[in-house]
């Protein structure tokens, strides 16, 4: 049962993590995206992670895709992007990148190697849930990087804010804005 | 049969090459973000793996915090996106080399 699952659940993620990489709509991008990452979840619910399913359902399936998909919108969804590659030897080094790794992959696949200490950190529950022990280890040991990653949030969203926010003073009237941009757009000296 | 941990790390790491080729053969901006988030996720199951096969709460913890650093991530980078889309309409990766708008 378990091999069964764990197949059928990497075919789907492998073919939607292709497919992210294919897709020529960034809007079909996104939702395989959201495929890849669903079915990684169920790899998470069989190895005993079941907080980190609940998570990776959340926030990276649902918040961070809806994210994607709220800028894609914003942008506009019918831009066509070009395929031709303008730096010469980007596409064969990109693609022997990928082999590269695949041979080593299947280098590595040959045995069990997982070294090292076991239980450095308190041992996992095999059955019943292991909620209570990762929450036990992260306000504990993990108790400063827990308040480190609040900081961070903070910084992130002011960031994100000051970043999106439109320079200067805010402009009352689109048309005045669009003027602006017009005036950018001369003002620029061509790319040498 | 059984499902060892070595079948999840040798998808994660499937997952993490397609991630990294598609993040060099794409030029949108989203895309490549995306393929990134990608990456992320095949390390999140490599974490999980070995906590799973070494008995240990540490890597699932861990996981925890690369989410949280992902979602800063996304955060500002989007933004970053926003703000460079609304200069210039229409642009790849290849259109931002310099470090003017």
């Amino acid at each position: 049962m378990t091999a069964v699952v764990f197949f059928v659940f990497a075919a789907i993620a492998l073919t939607g993590a292709v497919g992210v990489v294919l897709a020529r709509n960034p809007v079909h991008s996104a939702l395989l995206l959201v495929v890849c990452l669903v079915s990684v979840g169920v790899f998470f619910l069989q190895q005993e992670a079941q907080l980190l399913f609940a998570v990776q359902i959340i926030v990276y399936a649902s918040a961070i895709v809806v994210l994607f998909l709220f800028v894609i919108m914003l942008l506009g969804v019918d831009r066509q992007e070009q395929w031709a590659e303008p730096i010469r030897f980007q596409r064969p080094a990109a693609i022997t990148l990928g082999v590269v790794i695949l041979a080593e992959i299947i280098l590595l696949g040959g045995g069990t190697w997982a070294t090292g200490a076991h239980s450095t950190r308190g041992a996992l529950e095999r059955h019943g849930g292991n909620i209570r022990p990762v929450a036990q280890v992260l306000f504990t040991d993990f108790l400063w990087p827990f308040e480190l990653t609040a900081a961070l949030l903070v910084i992130a969203v002011v960031g994100a804010v000051v970043l999106a926010r439109r320079s200067g003073q805010p402009v009352e009237f689109a048309d005045e804005l669009e003027a602006r941009a017009a005036a950018d757009e001369r003002d620029e000296e061509p790319v040498p | 049969m059984t499902i060892t941990g070595n079948y999840y790390l040798v998808l994660a790491a499937l997952l993490f090459g397609i991630g990294a080729v598609g993040l060099l053969l794409r030029r949108n901006v989203l895309v490549m973000f995306m393929c990134v988030e990608l990456m992320l996720n095949a390390v999140n199951l490599t974490f999980v793996t070995f906590a799973h096969m070494l008995n240990d709460r540490g890597g699932q913890a861990i996981v925890f915090f690369t989410l949280v650093v992902a979602a800063a991530e996304v955060a500002v980078g989007l933004a970053i996106i926003v703000a460079i889309f609304r200069r210039r309409r229409g642009a790849t990766a290849d259109d931002v080399r310099l470090l003017r708008g």
